[in-house]
């Protein structure tokens, strides 16, 4: 125990001494241009093996530089070459301000590094640095303006900073979610945009139009992040200051955000993702992306593939198809034979089951389709339930139900009296892609049948209906759209039963039972 | 009952008209009147159609005279009620002196009577205002020591003795009597003594045959005494302490209530005979199956016939309905559950079953004299125990052959027990050694665990089976509470010892009679607490699935439970509060836990028995079964191209731990045999040389095809069995790689093969049930009883009753009314008729006199003229 001790006395040690020598440095530093080469120690720390050190520095160095930029300190202007420095005829102070530039550029570089660092305070504190920097440089731009129509904002200094942040190799989700808070900033989140866009071409470009995960996953991050404001009259809130034409500025304007906002997903979903990445990007699509773009009808490419890639994806392109069919008058040929080859087993097995019957319910809901495209949905959907579980039944016998009643020339599918009595083949072909092939109107729902026998009550209750005609009013699905199989077995066990039956021939050991199957497989040792 | 008005009403006439002329009357037309019918109604028989209004007026009138004239004539002439009693207006008498005189009188007036031969006869005695002599005669049925010559009569002397006689009455009346004979004639004298000796003599013949008679009774008690010690066990000790105190004194008395209450606690039910024990025992099983049965048709099936009240004319009101739910007892389909063929037996062995239990039961109440109880008590259970076992192979022998009964006897003795007799009684003997006889019932997990870890599998049941009984609900008030709890630690340790490594499954299954017992002892504890496990896990498994899309198998503590609930409750209900979560419990953990290893296989597989067993009486389809079972399969296909098939989650298409289950060797198939795979794996697959794992997988393989052809069993009946078991045949036929599997298995996989047909099966259409018609309800009599005629209002049985009353009172005013309007109408005919009568006689007397003073008058003038 005792070498411990020893190392936290050390530690401590060392702590307080890096502390008071990075203030003293510091406090040196600002008060007199002669202490000026302690930033070198300074700026050493930066890349310090110890994460407290520096961050310690960072903060420092921020103090320090931001003290700079409120004198004037730094050099304005094309920076010459450090080697330069000596041979050229300068004042004093202008060597002063060109090497504390120098310097400038060399922290600047390493918070860039920092921001790679495996710890995430350091990271943050790196960030914040930077930001602060990016506040500084715009109010005291280090470029000579010799154009006043020039706007001011450091856009060189934030396009590296999201350079870092899209890193190909680390996720950095939560540093991008850390640097939300400066996307509030409307200058900050337009100048981002921006840059992202050269950034994914410039990334993509480079790697052939392959799929990069990591990076992708980092931009999806940066992307989803970002909020345009609904109106452009809350465009106000700027990190930087224009003194001169604000109305006037890019940054400004509702409208350049939106195509700024467009053109970077537009890029962004240009390239091949990965299909992880697919669904989250459909998920959010209809409610977050597409309000926020000036034209949605651009994703049409995006949204046909996604659609056509199958499974999952194709369900989730769905919504946002919807929303381009339904608002901006997208004219999909073969929607519904599409969506007809989308039923497989699996649309039951998927996470966004629910809002996908929520979709093929609105779908379905024209009366003015024709009967032989219900009838092939409704058959389809009555072969697709012999594998469904449960909760996903409960679902789909109302649905099946409801379509039935919607077209009551459907009816022929639960109530075929002239045929009635005579044994036949069923005439659906399941493996027909077109729903005008398949036959589903001569056919007949025996699969609903099968279901009578199904082991939960709920579900062969609602398999009964289709013994009797039919009631007028339809049933409501959206309040079982999103039951959960827990849900479903609560409400049993909630269930107040007077009586409980029980077993009557008792039972003597564990795999001995009057219908046993587990004992004939399976011994007890 | 016409005929009865018929004859009363000729009757009455008869009384009327003095007989004989009544039928001529009823001919003549004259008489008859026939009242004029507006409707002819059918079957109303009115008894009013034809009226003879001369006859009734006549009756009427004739009774009017027999009362109401009467009472009309002896109007206003009264009689008046004199008290002649004594004394009665004598205001100086007091009453007792009164009573005293008038009771003098009455006895000089009763002694004052002529009839001096009577000898039998005295005066009757009373006591309080009764017959003595009545009295005497009640008891003297029954008593046959009372003295027989007195019957009837009483000396002088008892009554002296006992009454203290009747004083000088009875001397003065003795004298009387004396006296009276003296007056009477001497030529009689003779026949008088002649009369005394005769009836003397009969009083002796009676006595004479008394006495005989008493002589037999006599005789038949002792013979009686003689056959009553074969008859009673054991005569009391006090009855034989009193024959000697007063040998016979109460002798026959004793008996006589003895004998009573002997006849009264003798009599019990009728042993009943094997036959009418099996008999029973059928009944019941029987009732059991069609409770089953009706549960498992479902809550609507059940409304419906609740809803059915209407009652067909034919029903005889006894309770039978021809829809026969309770031959449906017999229609088993696949012949699992064939009541005819295997009920004989079973029943036996299921009597045989009560019968231990009943023995417990009694040994739970005289616990304090435990250890011999307790030695057949754990006797009985293992008796128990084989004959279960024996049971159920008779059963699953009767799947294939039509339970024949000899042949199962014969199955049951081969089966050889698992440890041999001696062994367990030496085991028993040792733990009974080791263990206390009683044990206090566990009021926390820890201390259940604290009282059965350490001992061995039978030993615990032994200590379970102790507590049980220590702590029987009827012993103490709070037993009750403490069992219920007890249920939910012992389903607690039940999961402990599934979870431990390695897991104790032998004292699991040691340890289920007991817990089958709990349950039986409280079926809504033992609901709860597993209701409370199964939403435990069930919610862990959702709250992972929703954190990590992905859930683990679950362990094989929960796959312990689900077996336990098998076993306790009827998952063949169509709707019950354990097994429906529990199924729905199954359908979760099949579809989204991950299979991601051999043992996530073997415990899949594990479900898969699981769930089939739930559903192989009901024949309910499971589609996550099948979906689990391709998803199995689909491990065994090394090629995943080119499927005819889809497999949903948990399995994939392709990725890692798809090929769970192909082998790496194919030439280990011929050195694997068929056993059952040890459920310990699916906790943690030892450690294995490739070639034992994949003979692990063989293994798998096999119960999953096994599980597969039962499914094919299971649901061949329904419609659409081709397009269920279509993607398992595709694989099967396609792409499994049977070839490099052992024979069994082939075998199996043929069989498979041959029992999905290629092209589905044809059915009718659909057609909507066709709605039953409603019955005319019009043939069936509504049966109402009529307590009055005529109109009927109101609905409750009140309100008719006071409508009906209202009604009769009001037809009996206007009758009343009527009658008395006929009374002063017949009064004020004799009125007027006697003063015509009256009249009359004036008249005559009038015209007599005026023809008097005429002819006065006449013969005046004639006097006149001729003077």
């Amino acid at each position: 125990m005792a070498p411990s001790t020893d190392s936290n006395v050390k530690d401590e040690n060392s702590q307080v001494s890096y502390k008071k020598d990075i203030n003293t440095k510091t406090g040196r530093i600002l008060q007199n241009k002669k202490h000026s080469n302690d930033i070198f120690d300074v700026i050493e720390y930066l890349q310090s093996e110890k994460d407290k050190e520096i961050i310690f520095a960072t903060n420092a160095c921020k103090r320090v530089f931001c003290q700079l930029f409120y004198r004037g300190d730094l050099y304005v202007g094309d920076l010459p070459q450090e080697e330069e420095l000596m041979s050229g005829d300068r004042s004093a102070e202008e060597k002063y301000r060109i090497f504390m530039r120098h310097r400038y550029n060399n922290c600047v570089e390493l918070l860039l590094e920092n921001m790679g660092h495996e710890a995430f305070q350091v990271k943050e504190a790196s960030l914040c640095a930077l930001m602060k920097f990016v506040e500084a440089e715009g109010k005291h731009p280090l470029q000579n303006l010799d154009l006043i129509e020039h706007y001011i904002f450091p856009r060189e200094l934030l396009r590296t900073l999201v350079e870092h942040l899209l890193s190909t190799e680390e996720d950095m989700s939560l540093l991008i979610s850390r640097f939300q808070e400066f996307l509030e900033m409307d200058d900050v989140r337009y100048y981002v945009m921006s840059s992202v866009r050269d950034n994914i071409y410039r990334v993509m470009g480079r790697n052939k139009k392959a799929v990069i995960p990591v990076y992708q996953n980092n931009v999806y991050t940066l992307l989803s992040n970002i909020n345009v404001p609904s109106q452009g009259s809350k465009i106000k809130h700027f990190l930087v200051k224009q003194a001169y034409r604000p109305e006037e500025w890019k940054a400004g304007k509702l409208k350049e955000h939106k195509r700024a906002f467009e053109q970077m997903w537009l890029l962004f979903l240009k390239f091949k993702l990965p299909s992880s990445m697919y669904k989250k990007i459909l998920v959010i699509l209809h409610e977050s992306i597409m309000p926020q773009m000036s034209d949605p009808t651009l994703l049409i490419d995006f949204l046909s593939a996604a659609y056509d890639i199958g499974g999952a994806i194709s369900l989730l392109a769905l919504n946002g198809l919807f929303i381009l069919i339904h608002k901006h008058n997208l004219d999909y040929p073969d929607f519904y034979k599409k969506l007809y080859s989308l039923l497989d087993p699996s649309i039951f097995h998927v996470k966004y089951r629910a809002r996908f019957f929520h979709l093929v319910n609105i779908f379905l809901s024209s009366t003015h389709l024709p009967a032989y495209l219900v009838a092939a949905f409704v058959k389809r959907f009555a072969r697709l339930s012999l594998t469904a579980p449960p909760t996903a039944l409960l679902i789909l016998l109302p649905f099946i139900c409801n379509l039935i009643r919607r077209h009551p020339s459907c009816r022929v599918l639960i109530h075929r009296p002239s045929a009635a009595e005579e044994p036949c083949d069923d005439p659906y072909v399941m493996e027909e892609e077109d729903p005008a092939q398949c036959h589903a109107l001569e056919s007949s729902l025996w699969e609903i049948k099968t279901l009578q026998k199904h082991y939960h009550p709920d579900v062969a209750k609602a398999a009964m209906k289709i013994n009797e005609p039919l009631t007028e009013q339809e049933e409501e699905i959206s309040e079982v759209l999103e039951l959960s199989t827990f849900e479903l077995m609560e409400r049993d066990l909630k269930a107040e039963r007077k009586t409980i039956p029980l077993e009557f021939d008792t039972a003597t050991e564990l795999l001995k039972s009057p219908r046993e199957v587990l004992g004939v497989h399976f011994s007890l040792e | 009952m016409m005929r009865k008005q018929q004859t009363f009403s000729r009757g009455l006439s008869d009384k009327v008209r003095k007989s004989k002329a009544a039928p001529e009357i009823q001919k003549n037309p004259f008489e008859v009147k026939i009242n004029r019918k507006k409707f002819d109604v059918l079957g109303r028989k009115s008894k009013h159609d034809v009226g003879l209004p001369g006859v009734s007026r006549s009756r009427a009138i004739q009774k009017r005279k027999d009362t109401l004239l009467k009472e009309f004539r002896l109007k206003d002439k009264n009689n008046t009620f004199i008290d002649r009693r004594f004394g009665e207006y004598d205001s100086k008498l007091t009453p007792e002196e009164k009573i005293l005189q008038r009771f003098t009188l009455e006895r000089q007036r009763t002694q004052d009577r002529k009839d001096m031969y009577n000898l039998n006869e005295e005066e009757e005695l009373t006591h309080y205002g009764q017959s003595l002599a009545e009295m005497e005669k009640m008891t003297d049925v029954i008593d046959s020591d009372s003295d027989s010559e007195e019957k009837g009569l009483l000396s002088a002397e008892l009554t002296a003795t006992h009454f203290g006689g009747g004083g000088g009455l009875l001397r003065k009346k003795s004298a009387g009597d004396d006296e009276e004979e003296e007056h009477k004639p001497r030529s009689r004298q003779e026949l008088i003594e002649e009369l005394i000796i005769k009836s003397k003599q009969e009083k002796r013949e009676r006595q004479t045959q008394k006495e005989e008679a008493q002589e037999l009774t006599e005789k038949l008690d002792q013979e009686w005494k003689s056959i009553q010690n074969l008859l009673a066990h054991k005569t009391p000790k006090a009855e034989r302490t009193d024959e000697t105190d007063k040998p016979k004194l109460d002798q026959y008395d004793m008996m006589v209530r003895e004998l009573g209450f002997e006849m009264k606690a003798q009599p019990s039910e009728k042993l009943k005979s094997a036959e009418e024990l099996a008999r029973e025992e059928r009944q019941r099983l029987q009732t059991l199956e069609a409770d089953r049965l009706k549960r498992m048709m479902g809550d609507a099936e059940e409304d419906a016939v609740q809803t059915n009240t209407h009652i067909s004319a034919d029903d005889m009101n006894d309770g039978f309905i021809l829809d026969g739910d309770d031959r449906k007892t017999l229609a088993y389909k696949d012949g699992k559950w064939n009541i005819e063929g295997e009920e004989e037996e079973k029943e036996d062995e299921d009597g045989d079953e009560e019968g231990g239990e009943e023995e417990e039961e009694e040994d739970d109440e005289d616990d304090a004299e435990g250890e011999e109880d307790d030695e057949e008590g754990e006797d009985d259970d293992e008796d128990d125990a084989d004959e279960d076992h024996c049971d159920l192979q008779s059963d699953e022998g009767s799947e294939d052959e039509d339970g024949q009964g000899a042949e199962e006897e014969q199955v049951c003795a081969e089966e050889p027990p698992a440890v041999s007799e001696e062994q367990k009684k030496a085991a028993q003997e040792a733990a009974k050694a080791e263990l206390p006889y009683t044990f206090p019932a566990p009021e926390s997990y820890s201390d259940l665990k604290q009282l059965l870890q350490g001992h061995g599998s039978e030993q615990q049941r032994l200590i379970l089976d102790r507590t049980l009984k220590c702590n029987h609900p009827s012993l103490s008030a709070g037993n009750k509470a403490k069992l219920q709890k007890l249920f939910g630690f012992l389903l607690e340790y039940v999961g402990d010892l599934a979870t431990q490594n390695p897991p104790d499954l032998r004292t699991v299954s040691a340890l289920i009679p007991q817990i089958c017992g709990l349950c039986q002892m409280f079926p809504e504890a033992a609901c709860k607490a597993v209701q409370t496990l199964l939403s435990d896990s069930g919610h862990s498994m959702e709250e992972t699935l929703e954190v990590k899309g992905r859930a683990p198998m679950p362990d094989l503590d929960m796959l312990v439970l689900l077996k336990i609930t098998a076993l306790l409750f009827p998952s063949s209900d169509f709707r019950h509060p354990v097994t429906t979560p529990a199924f729905l419990f199954l359908s979760q953990a099949l579809t989204r836990c991950a299979v991601v290893s051999l043992e996530d296989v073997c415990k899949g597989l594990v479900l898969c028995c699981l769930a089939l067993e739930y559903v192989s009486l009901s024949q309910r389809i499971f589609p996550e079964l099948l979906n689990f079972l391709l998803g199995l399969l689909h491990l065994t296909v090394s090629d995943k191209h080119n499927m005819g098939y889809t497999v949903v989650s948990p399995f994939r298409r392709q990725g890692k731990s798809c090929d769970l289950l192909v082998l790496k060797d194919p030439n280990v198939s011929h050195s694997w045999n068929r056993k059952p795979i040890s459920l310990q794996t699916a906790h943690r697959l030892p450690a294995q040389s490739p070639v034992e794992r994949d003979h692990y997988r063989l293994s798998l393989i096999d119960s999953c095809l096994d599980l597969v052809k039962r499914c094919t069993w299971l649901y061949k009946d329904l419609p659409s069995y081709a397009h269920i078991f279509q993607p398992i045949r595709a694989l099967l036929l396609k792409h499994l790689p049977v070839e490099g599997y052992p024979a069994p298995i082939q075998d199996l996989h043929r069989e498979i093969l041959d029992a999905i047909p290629e092209k589905p099966s044809q059915h009718a259409p659909l057609v909507f049930k066709k709605k039953k018609p409603i019955p005319l309800k019009l043939f069936t009599p509504k049966i109402v009883q009529i307590l009055d005629y005529g109109k009927k209002r109101g609905n409750t049985k009140e309100e008719k009753e006071r409508e009906r009353l209202k009604h009769k009172y009001k037809r009996e005013f206007k009758g009343a009314l009527r009658e008395i309007r006929k009374d002063t109408r017949f009064l004020a005919r004799e009125k007027l008729s006697d003063v015509m009568s009256r009249c009359v006689k004036r008249k005559v007397k009038e015209l007599y006199g005026s023809l008097a003073t005429q002819e006065g008058e006449w013969k005046a003038l004639k006097r006149k003229n001729r003077k």
